[in-house]
């Protein structure tokens, strides 16, 4: 890796952290930046753990909305039960999601290509119907929540708390993904991407490997629900929806998938198209759709890859 | 005669209405070569897939150093001592040719599971399986940039330096050029030290010079069976094979 290239995700990092500083430095750059940044943030996290299974491992899960919307839901439940405590609610997030995946990964992996596709959408509508059918917590017009979470007393209420938080955790989630993708386990795992057979007669259990992968993603992607639903103050079945699934994967493709901290780079995109488009146009896929396609088309490795040379 | 490396007996599997393998058994002895030949469809690709698990037989036995292997998982079957190269070239294209050596060596010894610390440092071993192949000049290229017959080599080298005790080869010789065919019979005959192969090959020269036993398949049964010379000797072999190959 050259040395520019190891500078972007230390760069990137740099701006988030720097917009809440210069907003409290009385630079007028408003109070929609930093709300958008914070959602940015929290995409990021959800599409950098997308991106280890579909980037790393080639996995294309089009349903990882899924455990981002039981991390929301987690929320949720805890919320209504009066529990708010972060050292509770975030670990019961990421145990759910991580058995939602297990169970789900299990089946999904039996089989592959376009049928692990079809098959990983339908466990996440499955969670779609199932958020909307939770009638104590809103069913479909969702759910709005009666305070944040807290950790040690300590309460995410300033927009300043939320986004701090969710940058540490992006920042975990991509030091994380970046040791796992540099060990034998990631190795691997990308190995079995390039030529599953070829792993298997190594003597690996392929499906195990590509099992854990997904288990440890869904519980990272729980953490961005739990952020983004705390973010919101509210939780609906929209969190599951396909075109989330959809969005994420977007992110991945158009940030450079494998390199994780494109996700951050795909999520910026996707956010500000969202956001800013979105004000404009409602027809705003029209415009970012071609988009899309041409950066496939020509920018392989997404975003990351520029000026790496072999994109 | 030691016990038998590889052991299959009555091997029968078929693909709908078309019997592949029509009672198979042979044995491979230890430090032999044991070659498998035959005309095109003979089912010899479907023979090796059985052994290494790609592929269920219908009925019968293969034993792998006396313990039975036949229901077992293809990756538990290579923890056992299997290794294979396959007859369309199977290698790791965006790793170079050392990185696909030590994986396969860390794969083969270790745990998947180990998730810190980078993923290098396995010892000498993977360096001394490129130089036995020719290819530690080239262990820093990415394998998927390196020629067809280096890659060759570089499956070799994989299977080579785990240290198997069965090597499965399916036409190592394949698409080699007369040059490099010879050296690569040169490479083969010295793995014999290391451990038994079962031999999958189309050069009837190579196989008459690389051979201890050899097997002769067509359309899923054994025809004939015996030593190089005999085989060459063989009135039905040269009708079913030989004659028109040769
Ligand atoms: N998956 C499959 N489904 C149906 N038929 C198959 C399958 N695989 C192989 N066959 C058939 O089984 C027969 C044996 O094939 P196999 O690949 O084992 O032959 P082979 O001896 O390796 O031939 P070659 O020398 O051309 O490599 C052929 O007739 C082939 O068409
Ligand atoms: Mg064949």
């Amino acid at each position: 890796m050259s040395r520019a290239s190891r500078m972007v995700p230390i760069a990137l990092f740099a701006s988030l952290a720097a917009i809440p500083i210069l907003r409290e430095a009385g630079l007028p750059i408003g109070g929609f930046l930093p709300l958008i940044a914070g959602r940015i943030i929290i995409f990021a996290i959800a599409a950098m753990s997308l991106d280890f299974i579909l980037g790393v491992g080639g996995l294309a899960s089009f349903g990882h909305a899924a455990p981002l919307a039981i991390g929301a839901y987690a929320v949720a439940i805890l919320d209504a039960a009066g529990i708010h405590d972060a050292t509770i609610v975030i670990p019961a997030a990421m145990l759910a999601a991580g058995i939602f995946a297990l169970v789900t990964g299990a089946i999904a992996l039996r089989t592959s290509g376009i049928n692990f596709l079809m098959i990983t959408l339908a466990f996440a509508q499955m969670v779609y119907f199932a958020a909307g059918s939770l009638a104590d917590y809103g069913g479909d017009d969702g759910y709005s929540l009666d305070a944040r979470i807290m950790w040690a007393g300590w309460k995410l209420s300033g927009r300043g708390g939320l986004y701090a938080v969710s940058l540490v955790c992006l920042f975990a989630a991509w030091l994380l993904f970046r040791t796992l993708t540099a060990s034998r386990f990631g190795r691997l795992l990308s190995a079995a991407r390039q030529n599953r057979v070829r792993v298997q007669s190594m003597g690996v259990d392929v499906f195990a490997v590509q099992l854990t992968s997904m288990v440890i993603a869904a519980m990272v992607c729980a953490v961005a629900g739990v952020l983004l639903a705390n973010e919101a103050e509210f939780v609906s079945p929209a969190y599951a929806a396909w075109g989330r699934s959809g969005s994420l994967m977007v992110m991945v493709l158009l940030g450079g998938a494998g390199s994780l901290h494109g996700a951050i780079l795909g999520a910026a995109l996707v956010v500000l198209f969202e956001e800013g488009l979105g004000r404009v146009t409602p027809h705003w896929p029209l415009i970012f759709g071609p988009l899309l396609v041409l950066s496939v088309l020509f920018l392989r490795r997404g975003i990351a890859g520029i000026g790496r040379g072999d994109g | 005669m030691a016990e038998p490396v590889l052991d299959i007996e009555v091997l029968r599997k078929s693909f709908g209405a078309l019997l592949v393998t029509d009672d198979v058994s042979l044995h491979v002895a230890p430090h032999r070569i044991h070659a498998v030949i035959g005309p095109n469809g003979a089912g010899k690709t479907t023979l090796i897939q059985q052994i290494s698990g790609a592929l269920k037989p219908d009925s019968g036995r293969i034993r792998l150093a006396g313990q039975d292997i036949t229901a077992l998982a293809p990756h538990l079957r290579a923890r056992l001592g299997l290794a294979r190269v396959f007859q369309i070239t199977s290698i790791l294209p965006e790793y170079t040719a050392l990185e696909n050596v030590s994986l396969a060596v860390q794969a083969r010894h270790g745990s998947a599971f180990r998730m810190i610390g980078p993923s290098s440092g396995t010892g000498p071993e993977p360096m001394r399986a490129l130089d036995r192949v020719g290819l530690a000049p080239r262990h820093a290229i990415r394998a998927q940039r390196l020629s067809h017959g280096e890659k060759r080599r570089l499956e070799l080298a994989m299977a080579l330096a785990v240290q198997p005790r069965l090597m499965l080869l399916d036409e190592p010789l394949a698409g080699a050029g007369p040059e490099d065919t010879a050296s690569l019979i040169t490479l083969l005959a010295g793995l014999k030290q290391d451990c038994a192969i079962l031999l999958v090959e189309h050069d009837m020269d190579a196989v008459f010079k690389l051979a201890d036993d050899i097997t002769v398949l067509a359309l899923g049964r054994v025809i004939a069976r015996g030593t190089p010379a005999e085989i060459k000797a063989n009135p039905a072999v040269r009708a079913a094979y030989l004659g028109e190959d040769v």
